[in-house]
């Protein structure tokens, strides 16, 4: 069944940091990415799982090429095969990747839904947006409202309906279920699914690993500003000993439904990471060599994972 | 049709509301700013009966003076007299101009018809070139054309406007010739045979003068907000979908610095005001601005009363004028009754 399958979007060692002033003239870079590795197949729904502050959001304006001015980036992008530049991430914004952003700060507060659904492409899609609005279980006066008359679920299915509407080959989600009833949310996922399933690709970010496991292909674990691990969705199905990377674990354990277990200490905040393996503080099984350099990716199982000792 | 029809009728309820509660706030802070300007006069050197008797230019007999005495009311304590003033007033009748023997009243209305042209010319030029000024200096924000622009914009608001009617005066109109030297009409020309044209080439340099004033601080509140706009994540998500940096002006960025630029420039009256009587006095242009500084000079008690109440009026009405389309305009405003 393997097939020789071109990916849609491929990302080779990216770290973004961030240049800040402290005291006076002193600068400081703040690494938020930190050599991040991943592939997007087309036709899938990638989810990337992780906690606050691990750097997904920021991914997406990465790939979109949105980063603020004092991002410094490294690492490369290719899309459909070929590096994306600027210039080109500029033509492909809107058209070719779509982005739902999170929340209802990214709707314009003057415009009317509807308008701004729409967008500002011409002709409009009018009754393409109002059909993904129907779908969506958005009432027909929505698009007459402005979005501070919107609820939180409201706003997440309008930013979600501009992204069905563009027809874009690969769509970044960012939180795009939270405050939606659980219905919507299915109906939300199911569209993302639909629109996966015509060759498209969905990213959907997402700290619900419950829900990522359900509607996702192959789930990416985020740990302060890097993938430790890439593995298929039923890999979270299957258990502990399914996951390869011990933080993936952890996650997996502190899940409700598999008792609750917390691990020791915190995620490290951009600008005091550990040299070596990111997780190496709180890993119950590093050596010396974690410290000190950061591991490889490494295919095992058909997943890829950033351990020396993943098996 | 029905939907439509119930729109505007709420609106125009909301405008009359609005209109009533900002009209007695008027009318009170009109009642303070009399009892202090009376305030302010009653305590001054000035002598009304010195000042009439001096203007009539012959000499005044004893009896004629006690009569002239009685007229002012000099005798009375100062509220008595205020008393008096404010219910002659309220009666429409603002008293007469000792400079120009004639009813207060009319004097404004004749100068103020004047100025009007003139503030209006200044007030919409400092609000088209302010506007776009600041549109330009938001849009390319710390490159060279913001730079640029901003630095005219901290030195002309450094500049007082006397000076710079002084400057224009002595470049446009004495080494160019371009502009006449002064007046709101040209010597010589009787009132019946001005023309509109003639009128309106008198009016430009000290509309010009007066605008600049004002424009520089539309500009540069122009320039911040639309710099926050379009750092907004809802900008973000605009370049997000494809839109350029014009698209992003014209959906998003115009929209939403529309309400306070509408603010600022309704706002912008009082200044325009103190303004115009430096203009006018720099351009012997016959508008309130001069009127005020001759009624002061000459100390025409009555005139300079009566324009110090008008411009509080006058500027009360451009505050109110702001505060009623906020409410037509901000759709959060607008809608959030329904």
């Amino acid at each position: 069944m393997e097939k020789k399958i071109e990916n849609l979007l491929e990302i080779q060692d990216l770290s973004v940091s961030f240049r800040m002033y402290g005291n006076g003239l002193e600068q400081t870079e703040l690494q938020v990415i930190s050599d991040l590795s991943l592939t997007v197949r087309p036709g899938e729904i990638l989810a990337i799982a992780g906690s606050s502050g691990s750097g997904k959001s920021l991914l997406a304006l990465a790939v979109l090429g949105l980063l603020p001015d004092n991002a410094a980036v490294s690492g490369r992008l290719y899309y459909k095969g070929e590096e994306l530049t600027r210039a080109w991430q500029k033509q492909l914004r809107g058209t070719e990747i779509a982005l739902v952003p999170q929340s209802i700060a990214y709707l314009d507060p003057l415009m009317r839904v509807g308008g701004q659904a729409d967008g500002h492409l011409r002709p409009k899609m009018t009754g393409k947006r109002r059909e993904i609005f129907d779908r969506l279980g958005l009432p027909k006066q929505t698009e007459r409202l402005y979005p501070f008359q919107l609820s939180g679920g409201m706003a997440r299915r309008v930013l979600v309906s501009t992204a069905l509407l563009t027809g874009a080959d690969l769509m970044i989600a960012d939180e795009p279920t939270p405050g939606m009833g659980l219905k919507q949310a299915l109906a939300a996922l199911q569209m993302f699914r639909d629109y996966a399933s015509e060759g498209k690709a969905v990213v959907l970010i997402t700290h619900d690993i419950d829900l990522a496991v359900e509607f996702a292909d192959r789930v990416a674990v985020f740990y302060a500003g890097t993938t430790v691990e890439t593995a298929r969705a039923s890999d979270f199905k299957e258990g502990e000993e399914a996951l390869r990377h011990p933080y993936s674990r952890a996650l997996w354990n502190a899940l409700p439904q598999n008792g609750f277990h917390p691990i020791e200490g915190f995620q490290p905040y951009a600008g005091n990471l550990p040299k070596g393996c990111l997780f190496a503080p709180r890993c119950p099984y590093k050596t010396e060599e974690c410290t000190k350099t950061a591991p490889p990716v490494q295919k095992i199982r058909g997943g890829e994972v950033r351990c020396y000792y993943a098996s | 049709m029905m939907e439509r029809g119930r729109v505007m009728k709420r609106i125009l309820g909301r405008i009359a509301y609005r209109t009533l509660t900002y009209g007695a706030k008027v009318i009170s802070l009109l009642l303070a700013v009399s009892v202090i300007s009376f305030a302010l006069v009653s305590a001054s050197p000035v002598d009304p009966v010195q000042q009439y008797i001096l203007r009539v230019g012959t000499a005044v007999s004893p009896e004629q003076r006690e009569e002239i005495e009685d007229y002012w009311g000099v005798d009375k304590p100062p509220d008595e007299r205020y008393m008096d003033w404010l219910s002659e007033i309220l009666h429409g009748n603002l008293g007469e101009s000792l400079v120009y023997r004639r009813p207060v009243a009319d004097i404004i209305g004749e100068r103020f018809l004047n100025s009007l042209a003139l503030m209006f010319c200044a007030w919409l030029f400092s609000g088209v070139i302010g506007f776009s000024l600041g549109c330009v200096m938001g849009m390319y924000k710390d490159r060279w054309p913001d730079r640029i622009l901003k630095k005219i914009c901290y030195v002309l608001s450094c500049v007082p406007t006397f000076w710079l009617g002084l400057l224009f005066l002595l470049v446009f109109s004495v080494w160019l010739g371009w502009f006449p030297i002064g007046f709101s009409t040209p010597i010589g020309v009787t009132s019946g045979e001005v023309t509109i044209w003639q009128k309106m080439y008198h009016l430009i340099l000290p509309a010009f003068t007066l605008c600049i004033l004002s424009f520089v601080n539309i500009a540069l509140h122009t320039r911040q907000k639309l710099v926050e706009v379009l750092n907004s994540e809802y900008v973000l998500f605009a370049r997000a979908r494809g839109e350029r940096e014009l698209t992003v002006l014209r959906r998003h960025g115009l929209r939403n610095i529309l309400l306070p630029a509408v603010t600022l420039q309704f706002a912008s009256f009082a200044e325009l005001f103190g303004g115009s009587v430096m203009a006018e006095n720099v351009f012997s242009y016959p508008g309130l601005g001069s009127a005020v500084s001759e009624a002061g000079l000459n100390a025409d008690v009555p005139l300079l009363l009566g324009v110090t109440l008008f411009s509080a009026l006058f500027v009360c009405v451009g505050n109110m004028t702001a505060n009623v389309l906020y409410g037509i305009i901000d759709p959060q405003i607008r809608e959030v009754g329904e």
